[in-house]
């Protein structure tokens, strides 16, 4: 009670934001205004990449093209990835970790204000770039967004401009992951030593040094790319002596980690919701920790798994499955950690805990799925089909979205200090459940029964689940609005006004501060006991 | 009481979570649809399959167990059920049982897994060789022992079929997109080995029926294996992103009995004697018009388009241009060698000299073009001998 009412009393001479639309927002520095500023540019991406979603699964609605040319077909599976995984996931992720580590570690802002904003005003004109590809005379990229030459080297001259936007998204997630290890590592309150701090803070510190390790590496593999498709170099051509599955090893080498880039966040969010809703302490934090550290090692020596079939020596095959099936471990650990966190707890089961339980339930069948894509001597049948696209998507949408959607409404009231409205939320949450399912279940069938991925058209005899999938699909798609209007409403017409607490169980910094939080989260540093924070180191 | 209550709980959860599965992970084949994995018919197809099984079955027990385990503390541990919390944080005892119990679990996968995988990649002593060539978007077989050797496309009645413009429904077509017109034929009951490579861009040959994929990479060669039991057609598809017509680049496999596939392979010896002498004989302009126009139907149209207006920017036009209206030695040169960092194929080894004549015969008296050149298989056969 008196931190809150030390800081109201604060609020009076240090709340003031910049007045002005262009200092507010183009200029700033302020932790939360840049976290806002990614929060809604990924939003927008996500609708962009969902409508590019939209015409893959109208296309493929039924056998036959009916809508669009394959090469604009191909353009849009390429540009749907693109953006999905570069402009909605990962800047969302971004905008959690600028508005929510400061106020998980007891810190007033992010350790290097200028460069946040830097590393934000970055993307936009990335995305337009990358978008603006699609009205050139070559078109947009329409390789996959894995972009393996020689296939992507056929591009036209617009290719330049996707290398170059890939370039300014790893610049802006390198500068944003400096950032966050930055403060992390310095700027938590007295006390609040690493074993403490939240779970999000711990995957997202592990993340960031993920991003630092490969961006680069993608860099390069691009700038490859560039020079053997504009100056004659041949990296990846054969006949000028490159080798195009080189192409293929670096590009995983980025891309694996990649994945759990997108995933570890989730992984931090659900283990904050989770406890909160179960009113009852993390279960195995310090294995928590430990688990998400093993899961980031483990993803920089899998990468070949994604090469199975490109002819690799056996005792390749057998390393890269291994390797693998490992990750099966400390990705076991954190569901089982999950359910013991919620036994014999005292549930309720507000929007955030729907989203997170789904998380565990969905990802899991996700995880399930990559276990047996581990194993080589299957994965000859399995790779490159609809089998795969079904597994990447558990983890993903009801996996990274889902999670982003969950800590959405479980830090919305203390972003804006009002509460959503509870019944449109959960009529969200069952929507999306329900719909993610009748989307990408059927695929896996479809897979199995030998459809290819990345295909416009196909036999009738795929016909029956393609349509199911792109009913689920267009229902999917749509249930999105009521998120933006479940948004729009709290932030302007909500009446509810949120607590500082906010959640009953809720534990951690982010809750001693009142809703909506101030505008420079912390200026003092804030007591670290039982009473204020969720993970209190346990000695035994 | 309360046990007893639990006991109830946790049975009916783990009725409704195997319910569960049961309705995703069968129920589906009820409607008629293949939803597994096909069995095949090779040893390596089976092993796949029954691979595929055991995996399968390991993930729905884990799954069983975990969604049970959650979904009652769902049930029971509720506030509305006037639960007060329990405040445990962790148990060292639990945590290394489940650490080191998905560790056993995968031992005992990865001893299967690692048998299939040496069965599937050491390939035995075989009988014979095709080596198989992707580019886009056919498939080139060469029966490296017989010197047979010819170009498998999409049928013309699927390729009809499947235009933006059409309004055929694709039902009506038998075997739509999984039909070609020069099918792949294999003798069974022997050991084939394949050699798989690539012309552009990188393809990946699959037919599910063999029990396994590979890609076809430019400037490398895979080696691949098989051996069919049952004389029968089976069907594939590229499972590679290759460009355009990626979707449109089926395979199809005609194994015949040993004897019948010797008769094919007389047959088509016999074919190859015929085309000898077709490159050595005169043709008239109609009779190079008329193969060419049906060369081009079949092996340019997809990317120059049947009118010979292209597809701008990747698939340039042939009507009024530059090339075929120019020196014809230039025209003969692209057309046999390709163009490097385009989507044109080195036509060169992939015809046969009347069909690389007639075409060109073809392409510069039609759509417009009038050079009035009439170039002989002889020609073709000269230039490329040098």
């Amino acid at each position: 009670m008196s931190t809150e009412s030390q800081t109201a009393v604060h609020d009076e001479h240090h709340d003031h934001k910049p007045s002005g639309f262009l200092n507010r927002w183009l200029f700033t520095t302020n932790h939360k205004d840049i976290g806002t500023l990614y929060l809604v540019f990924s939003l927008l991406m996500f609708f962009i990449g969902g409508s590019m979603a939209m015409v893959i699964r109208a296309e493929l609605f039924m056998p036959g093209l009916q809508l669009v040319e394959p090469e604009f077909f191909n353009q849009m599976t390429t540009m749907h990835a693109l953006i999905m995984v570069f402009g909605a996931v990962m800047p969302a992720w971004v905008g959690f970790a600028n508005w929510m580590i400061p106020m998980m570690i007891g810190a007033p802002d992010m350790a290097l204000p200028r460069m946040n904003n830097w590393s934000f005003w970055i993307l936009p004109f990335a995305f337009t770039m990358l978008l603006s590809t699609l009205f050139m005379d070559s078109g947009g990229p329409a390789a996959g967004w894995t972009l393996y030459p020689p296939l992507s080297l056929q591009g036209g001259q617009s290719f330049a401009f996707v290398v170059f936007a890939v370039h300014m998204m790893g610049i802006s997630s390198i500068m944003g992951s400096i950032n966050v290890i930055a403060t992390i590592l310095n700027m938590r309150a007295p006390g609040m030593t690493l074993l403490k701090m939240p779970l999000f803070v711990w995957t997202w510190l592990i993340t960031a040094f993920l991003l630092i390790a490969v961006m680069p590496v993608l860099a390069g593999a691009v700038t490859m790319l560039l020079t053997d498709h504009f100056f004659g170099t041949s990296f990846f051509n054969a006949a000028g002596g490159g080798d195009p599955v080189m192409f293929q090893h670096i590009f995983w080498f980025f891309g694996h980690p990649e994945v759990y880039i997108m995933i570890l966040p989730a992984f931090g969010v659900v283990s904050e919701i989770i406890p909160t809703f179960s009113r009852k302490p993390l279960f195995g934090y310090t294995a928590m920790v430990y688990a998400t550290a093993s899961i980031a090692f483990l993803s920089f020596i899998v990468w070949a798994h994604h090469m199975f079939t490109v002819g690799m020596p056996l005792t390749g095959e057998l390393f890269f499955m291994y390797a693998t099936m490992l990750i099966a471990v400390p990705t076991g650990v954190k569901v089982f950690n999950w359910v013991s966190t919620m036994w014999r707890g005292s549930m309720t089961f507000e929007t955030p805990m729907l989203f997170a339980i789904g998380f565990v339930v969905l990802f899991t069948i996700g995880g399930l799925s990559g276990l047996m894509l581990a194993i080589a001597a299957v994965d000859l049948q399995y790779h490159d089909t609809y089998f795969v696209v079904a597994h990447f998507h558990y983890v993903l949408v009801p996996g990274s979205i889902f999670a982003l959607m969950a800590g959405t409404y479980y830090w919305l009231p203390k972003w804006t200090g009002q509460m959503y409205s509870e019944k449109w939320g959960k009529i969200h949450f069952w929507v999306s459940a329900i719909s993610v399912n009748i989307l990408f279940f059927p695929q896996h069938y479809l897979g199995l029964a030998g459809m290819p991925r990345r295909i416009p058209d196909y036999s009738p005899q795929f016909a029956d689940f393609n349509m199911i999938s792109s009913i689920g699909g267009f229902i999917f798609g749509a249930s999105q609005l009521i998120f933006v209007g479940v948004i729009i409403h709290c932030v302007y017409k909500s009446k509810k006004a949120a607590t500082g607490r906010v959640w009953e169980g809720a534990k951690g910094l982010e809750w001693t501060l009142p809703s909506p939080a101030p505008y420079h989260s912390f200026d003092t540093p804030p007591p670290i006991d039982s009473t204020t924070i969720a993970h209190v180191e346990t000695s035994h | 009481m309360k046990k007893q209550n639990t006991f109830i709980v946790a049975a009916a959860v783990t009725a409704a979570v195997i319910a569960a599965f049961w309705l995703l992970l069968a129920a589906p084949a009820y409607t008629g649809n293949e939803i597994n994995m096909t069995r095949g018919v090779t040893a390596q197809s089976a092993i796949a399959y029954q691979l595929h099984m055991v995996i399968l079955w390991i993930c729905v027990v884990i799954g069983v167990i975990v969604f049970s385990a959650m979904f009652v503390s769902i049930v029971l541990h509720r506030k509305s059920r006037g639960q007060t919390p329990a405040q445990f944080t962790h148990s060292t005892k639990a945590e290394i049982i489940w650490t080191i119990i998905p560790v056993v679990i995968l031992v005992v996968m990865a001893v299967p897994a690692t048998k299939a995988l040496v069965h599937m990649e050491v390939a035995p002593e075989t009988e014979m060789t095709i080596k198989i060539t992707g580019f886009q978007w056919r498939w080139k077989y060469e029966y490296v022992e017989d010197g047979i050797q010819f170009i498998s496309s999409l049928d013309a009645a699927s390729n009809a079929v499947r235009m933006l413009e059409s309004d055929t429904n694709p039902e009506t077509v038998p075997d739509y997109l999984l039909n070609v017109d020069k099918p792949l034929v294999l003798p069974a009951d022997t050991k084939i080995k394949f050699l798989i490579t690539a012309d552009d861009v990188i393809h990946s040959w699959w037919v599910p029926a063999l029990g396994w994929k590979r890609d076809a990479v430019p400037g490398f060669i895979n080696e691949a294996w098989t051996e069919v039991k049952e004389p029968g057609v089976y069907r594939g598809q590229c499972a590679e992103l290759c460009g355009k017509d990626h979707g449109f680049m089926p395979i199809v496999l005609n194994v015949l009995p040993k004897d019948e596939y010797r008769a094919w392979v007389r047959e088509q010896t016999e074919g190859l004697a015929q085309q000898q002498a077709d490159s050595e004989r005169l043709w008239t302009r109609e009779e190079l018009m008329d193969l060419g126009e049906g060369v081009y139907a079949a092996q340019c149209a997809t990317c120059h388009q049947a009118d010979g207006q292209g597809l701008a920017p990747a698939f340039p036009a042939l009507a009024g241009s530059v090339i075929a209206n120019g020196p014809l030695t230039d025209n003969i040169d692209l057309v046999l060698h390709g163009r490097e960092g385009t989507a044109m194929p080195a036509w060169g080894s992939m015809l046969s000299d009347a069909d690389i004549a007639a075409t060109l015969t073809y392409t510069r008296n039609a759509f417009g073009n009038e050079t009035g050149d009439i170039i002989q298989p002889q020609t073709i056969t000269r230039i490329k001998n040098g």
